[in-house]
């Protein structure tokens, strides 16, 4: 087991295309850290450039005490779970399992030994004659998992191991990795682009946007206080409600109607963002925000109902309530909300970033 | 995967592949009965009497011993053509896959040899090795190598197959790379992740996953080497020199078209044909079961 650390990395494609601009992070020993972001944002390539896949035009990258810049992938000492799963599809699993052991010339018992172990944990013993093409996607991924244990590496490396199977085998087999990887306790970077998949798994969540880190803490202080307007766009579902504000009169306002907030000091104008479910029914009494808006339409999830609806005096801002249960509200209904002050965010129009509390 | 069309109709799909059957049936099925019939008979020089004689035809061709000759030196003409021009097509293949710039300019050039006429690629390759005007063929003389393809067999035969081969290369290097390029990238990767270095991830991970494609290949290749190389033979040494480079089918043709001898080529082709498709037929039943995976 080891840490792994970024230092100012950087990848510049021959063409000119800067994928991943001046990536610093910590991963602790033992941490499960996810990288997630939109597609095109850089963090496969960041991972890749981890695993020795891609190379590094600048900055460093150590894993344990080792700078790995100039190493292969082989003498990394960390495994990778493909996206496709990458097994060997003319080699049965047990040999998809111990091809790695083999080409390191670990002695046989040894191999048999930590694939049965692996097999065991992952409950694919029963398959270890078969070919890939045999299995389900599940099973399938427990064999790209089973084929990173049996090395017992550094660090294992995730590339969005779970965006090919469908929804329920998806949420089975999240919570499994995250099982798993808390028993081995073996390092981890997981990189995908399903915000509820790295809220659920990751010690530490680091969002990526455009090939820089946006930011990085434990998922639920990203979740709590963003730190700029793509972090509170990007996690979290329904999206946080953003609105753009005037400061009139040391007031904040916004459509035709005021936000009963005090205007930060020195803006003119800002954007303001509240989660659908901090939107209350009914005006503030005391500090804090009120948005009076129209329900255009009515999502039924079951046990909760999203109002979609738009801000009075401005048919572009929409606006998404979130209400435990069913809701019986017409579409076409006017209605008060309100939120308290500490779930209210500020983020500066021009950079995104968020204002000082 | 099941993949079947489902037709409502039920003439739809014969008048579909009546085509196929058809030109099947004209250009393979009746020349192919015709060479059987002609087999049993023999005709003489001017075409003016013609006699069935059942089997006579083989049992003169079998008490001729440079038949067997003949026999044996197609198994090794055969033998090095189709060897020498997968090995070489698919170390150019692997060489094309990786490089990045120039690759369709390269890729280009390696495909051109292919639409070369057979007759045509002989006598490229005769210019440069003739051993009285041939550029290549007085460098070798300069540097001492006796070379001459007109009176040494080995030589000849050295000649016929580089052509041969040369010509064959374009055609096996298509299929490599394509089979190359179908190769998720990710399975290599995951190879290299786990330990294998380059030569080792070619030998356990990409040549066992090129094996449908090599297969088909030497198929193909085989068939090549036994039919198609009439006009390269034909156009460089005809045969010789003293039928060093002669092929069951230049001698076929040799025997058919120059010699007169209807019969005695039409039981060559017979014979030509049931080794083919024996070969063809052994190739599939126990080659491709290893290769499923």
């Amino acid at each position: 087991m080891a840490s792994i650390t970024l230092r100012n990395v950087d990848k510049v494609y021959a063409g000119g295309v800067q994928a991943v601009r001046n990536v610093s992070l910590d991963v602790a020993d033992g941490e499960l850290v996810v990288l997630v972001g939109p597609s095109g944002c850089g963090k496969s390539t960041l991972l890749r450039m981890i695993a020795g896949l891609e190379s590094i035009t600048g900055g460093e990258i150590r894993i344990g005490e080792r700078r790995v810049n100039e190493l292969e992938p082989a003498e990394r000492d960390i495994a990778m779970v493909f996206q496709n799963y990458a097994l060997y599809p003319h080699m049965t699993v047990f040999d998809n399992l111990a091809y790695g052991l083999r080409n390191r010339g670990v002695p046989r018992a040894e191999i048999d030994r930590r694939v049965d172990e692996a097999a065991r944990l992952l409950e694919i013993e029963p398959f270890l004659a078969r070919k890939p093409r045999a299995l389900s996607g599940g099973q399938r991924q427990r064999v790209a998992m089973g084929r990173a244990i049996v090395r017992e590496p550094q660090a294992f490396l995730f590339d969005e191991p779970l965006s090919n199977l469908d929804a329920k085998l998806r949420n089975q087999m999240r919570i499994e990795i995250r099982q798993l990887q808390r028993r081995l306790g073996t390092t981890s970077v997981y990189v995908t682009h399903d915000q509820l998949e790295a809220m659920t798994l990751a010690d530490l969540l680091v969002v990526m946007n455009k090939g820089e880190v946006e930011q990085v803490g434990p998922p639920l202080d990203v979740y709590e206080r963003p730190a700029s307007v793509f972090v509170a766009g990007f996690i979290g579902a329904p999206a946080m409600n953003l609105i753009e504000a005037k400061a009139v009169n040391g007031r904040l306002t916004a459509g035709s109607g005021a936000l009963d907030l005090p205007a930060p000091a020195g803006v003119d104008t800002v954007r303001v963002g509240v989660r659908p479910e901090h939107l209350h029914f009914g005006s503030a009494d005391g500090a804090g925000l009120t948005l009076g808006l129209t329900v255009d339409a009515i999502e039924p999830v079951g046990a909760e109902t999203y109002l979609h609806g738009h801000l009075d005096g401005s048919p572009r801002t929409t606006l998404i309530v979130r209400v435990a249960g069913k809701s019986l509200i017409p579409p076409g209904t006017r209605i008060d909300t309100h939120a308290a002050a500490g779930d209210v965010h500020l983020f500066d129009i021009a950079t995104g970033k968020r204002l000082p509390d | 995967m099941e993949k079947r069309a489902i037709f409502s109709n039920r003439f739809l799909p014969l008048a579909l592949i009546a085509p196929q059957i058809l030109i099947t049936l004209v250009f393979f099925y009746w020349p192919a009965i015709q060479a059987v019939w002609q087999s049993f008979l023999i005709e003489d020089a001017f075409g003016l009497s013609t006699e069935f004689v059942w089997f006579e035809n083989y049992q003169l061709l079998f008490t001729k011993a440079h038949y067997f000759r003949t026999f044996t030196t197609t198994m090794l003409f055969s033998f090095l053509v189709a060897f020498l021009s997968l090995t070489i097509s698919l170390l150019l293949a692997v060489q094309a896959d990786k490089s990045i710039k120039g690759a369709g300019v390269y890729r280009t050039l390696l495909i051109w040899p292919y639409a070369v006429a057979p007759a045509v690629a002989g006598v490229l390759w005769i210019f440069m090795l003739n051993p009285s005007l041939g550029m290549i063929a007085k460098a070798m003389r300069s540097a001492g190598i006796d070379w001459n393809p007109l009176l040494n067999g080995g030589d000849a035969m050295t000649l016929v197959v580089i052509a041969s081969v040369w010509k064959q290369i374009s055609y096996n290097f298509l299929f490599f790379l394509a089979g190359l390029q179908a190769i998720p990238k990710s399975v290599i990767e995951a190879a290299a992740i786990d330990g294998a270095g380059s030569a080792r991830r070619f030998w356990t991970i990409i040549f066992p996953l090129l094996s449908p494609t090599t297969f088909f290949l030497v198929v193909v290749n085989i068939v090549y080497a036994f039919f198609d190389t009439l006009g390269v033979i034909d156009s460089m040494t005809q045969g010789g020199p003293a039928k060093a480079t002669e092929t069951l089918v230049y001698r076929v043709f040799a025997d058919g078209r120059l010699g007169s001898d209807l019969g005695g080529s039409a039981a060559q082709s017979v014979i030509l044909m049931f080794i083919v498709v024996g070969l063809t037929a052994i190739q599939f039943k126990y080659i491709e079961r290893k290769v499923e995976y």
